[in-house]
C-alpha cells in the first residue's frame, strides 16, 4: 500500500504510511485511556479505523441502518457568519428543507442565556412563528457562559484578577455567586421558550468556564425538570475534562473538577438531562487518526455508561473534527462514520 | 455549513426527506435510545426499520399518513397541521401542538 492522505488537527494535509497511521491510532487511544482511566480501543476497533482511513474514496458514510439523529448548536449563527442574509426563520427552513436536518435549533446571535434574558420577549414570538412554518422538532439553545458574570462584563469580582493577588476566598465566592445568577437566567429564558412551544432546550458549551459553569447547567436542569416534567433538555459540554477553576464545586456529593465524559453523563442523567452531548477536543498538532482514536475512546466509554441518548459533539475542533472553518470532507466524513460505527451512539 | 452537510450525508437520518424528524421526536419525548426509537417509529408507520432512511419509501409513507412532505402539494398537511398528525400517530405530546390547541381554544 502507498501513502494515505489524511490531515493534522488543523486541517493541513499530510501523507502517512499505514504503519504510521496504525501507530497514531494506538497512541491516541492510549492517551485517552490513560487520562480517563477507561479501556483503550481493542484490535478489531483499531483495524476498523485503519480501514476507514485507508479508504481511497474522497467521502465515506456509515453502513445502511447505522444512521443516527442529528442535533445542532448555533445553527443560524453559522449562516450569518457566512453572511447569508436570511432571518433565523428562513435559516431553519433551509436546514429543514435543503440540508437534511433531523432537528432544528434556533439560537440568538449572542448565544448566551444572560444577554438573551432582557430580550426574551422578542425571541418568543419569533420561535412561535418558526414553529408554525416548520415540521421538524425545534430546539432553543444558548450557553451558560459563566464568564459573562464577572467584571467588567458582569456584576461579580473577576476570579482571574483575584487569584493572582492571592484573594482565593474572594475568587471562590465570586464563582459561587455567579452560579446562582446563571441558574436564574437559564431557568428564566428556558421557561419562556418552553412556554412558547419549543420542543427542547439546549444548554450548550457547558463547563466552558470550568466546574462552576457545569454546576450551573446541572442546577438549572434540575429546576427545569421539576418545573416541566415533560421537557426535553439537551446538555452539551465544552470539553472532555471539567476544568477546576473553582476546584471544590460539588453537586449531589460529587466533585465536578476533573470529570471525564463517562462520569459527566451520570450526573447529567441524575439532574434530568434527556440527551447528553459529550466533547473531546481536537489537538491541532496531532494527526486526525490520533485525534479520532482518542475521541472515540472517550466517547465509547461515555456511551457505554449512559442510559440516556448520547449525541456526540462533532463540530469544528471537537470529536476528532479539524479546527478549520472549512472542514475537509475527506477527514470529516471519516470522522463521522468512525464515531457512529464504533461508539454505537444515538446521534451527533 | 460544511460540517452540517457532511454529517447529514455521512451519518444522518435524512430529516424530512425520510424519517429523521420522527425518530428524533421519540428521543425528545420519550428519551429513547436510537434503536428503540427507530423500531417504534417503523412500527407506527408500518415500514421496516431499514426503510426509515429511504427517501422514496418514506415520501410515500409520509404522504399516505399526512406527516408532512419536503415538497408539499396544494391541500396536503403542512407544518403545524402535519405535527398534529405526527403527535397522534406516534402517540406523543408535541409542545407546540398542545400550545396551539390552547391558544386556538380547541384543547
Amino acid at each position: 500500500m502507498g501513502t494515505i492522505l489524511t490531515r493534522y488537527g488543523d486541517g493541513t494535509p499530510v501523507e502517512m504510511s499505514a504503519d504510521d497511521i496504525r501507530r497514531d491510532l494506538e497512541e491516541g487511544t492510549a492517551d485517552a485511556a490513560d487520562r480517563g482511566n477507561i479501556p483503550a480501543l481493542d484490535k478489531a476497533e483499531l483495524d476498523h479505523l485503519l480501514d476507514i482511513f485507508s479508504s481511497p474514496h474522497r467521502f465515506v458514510g456509515v453502513e445502511p441502518g447505522r444512521e443516527v439523529v442529528l442535533t445542532y448548536d448555533g445553527s443560524p449563527i453559522k449562516m450569518l457568519r457566512a453572511q447569508v442574509n436570511v432571518d433565523r426563520l428562513q435559516c431553519l427552513q433551509i436546514y429543514e428543507k435543503l440540508l437534511g436536518a433531523d432537528t432544528l435549533e434556533m439560537g440568538h446571535m449572542d448565544y448566551s442565556f444572560k444577554p438573551i434574558k432582557p430580550i426574551v420577549t422578542y425571541e418568543q414570538p419569533l420561535l412561535e412563528q418558526v414553529l408554525s412554518v416548520t415540521t421538524a422538532p425545534v430546539f432553543y439553545g444558548a450557553m451558560p457562559n459563566l464568564g459573562l458574570y464577572s467584571q467588567p462584563d458582569g456584576p461579580f469580582p473577576n476570579p482571574s484578577e483575584l487569584i493572582p493577588r492571592g484573594e482565593i476566598e474572594a475568587a471562590l465566592e465570586s464563582y459561587e455567586a455567579a452560579v446562582e445568577d446563571a441558574v436564574n437566567d437559564i431557568v428564566y429564558v428556558s421557561s419562556a421558550m418552553y412556554e412558547s412551544g419549543a420542543d427542547a432546550i439546549i444548554l450548550d458549551t457547558v463547563g466552558a468556564a470550568g466546574d462552576a459553569d457545569f454546576l450551573a447547567g446541572l442546577k438549572a436542569t434540575e429546576i427545569l425538570r421539576e418545573k416541566y416534567p415533560g421537557i426535553c433538555i439537551e446538555l452539551g459540554m465544552a470539553g472532555e475534562f471539567v476544568l477546576g477553576m473553582h476546584g471544590e464545586m460539588e453537586w449531589e456529593g460529587a466533585r465536578l473538577a476533573g470529570m471525564y465524559p463517562h462520569e459527566q453523563v451520570k450526573l447529567a442523567e441524575k439532574a434530568g438531562v434527556t440527551v447528553f452531548g459529550p466533547v473531546c477536543n481536537t489537538n491541532t498538532s496531532e494527526s486526525t487518526p490520533w485525534n479520532m482514536a482518542r475521541a472515540i475512546t472517550f466517547m465509547k466509554a461515555c456511551c457505554e455508561a449512559a442510559t440516556i441518548p448520547v449525541h456526540v459533539n462533532m463540530g469544528m475542533g471537537v470529536g476528532g473534527m479539524t479546527v478549520n472553518d472549512h472542514p475537509p470532507l475527506d477527514v470529516a466524513s471519516r470522522a463521522s462514520k468512525a464515531m457512529v460505527e464504533i461508539c454505537r451512539l444515538d446521534g451527533l | 455549513m460544511g460540517m452540517a452537510v457532511t454529517h447529514a450525508i455521512a451519518s444522518g437520518m435524512g430529516g424530512m426527506r425520510a424519517a429523521g424528524d420522527l425518530v428524533a421526536r421519540m428521543q425528545i419525548s420519550r428519551g429513547m435510545k436510537i434503536d428503540a426509537a427507530k423500531a417504534y417509529v417503523a412500527e407506527k408507520l408500518g415500514v421496516a426499520v431499514a426503510d426509515l432512511t429511504d427517501p422514496v419509501i418514506m415520501t410515500e409513507a409520509r404522504e399516505d399518513l399526512n406527516l408532512g412532505l419536503l415538497h408539499p402539494h396544494a391541500g396536503s398537511p403542512k407544518c403545524m397541521e402535519a405535527k398534529f398528525n405526527i403527535a397522534e400517530l406516534l402517540d406523543i405530546d408535541i409542545n407546540c401542538v398542545d400550545k396551539f390547541k390552547q391558544r386556538a381554544s380547541i384543547a
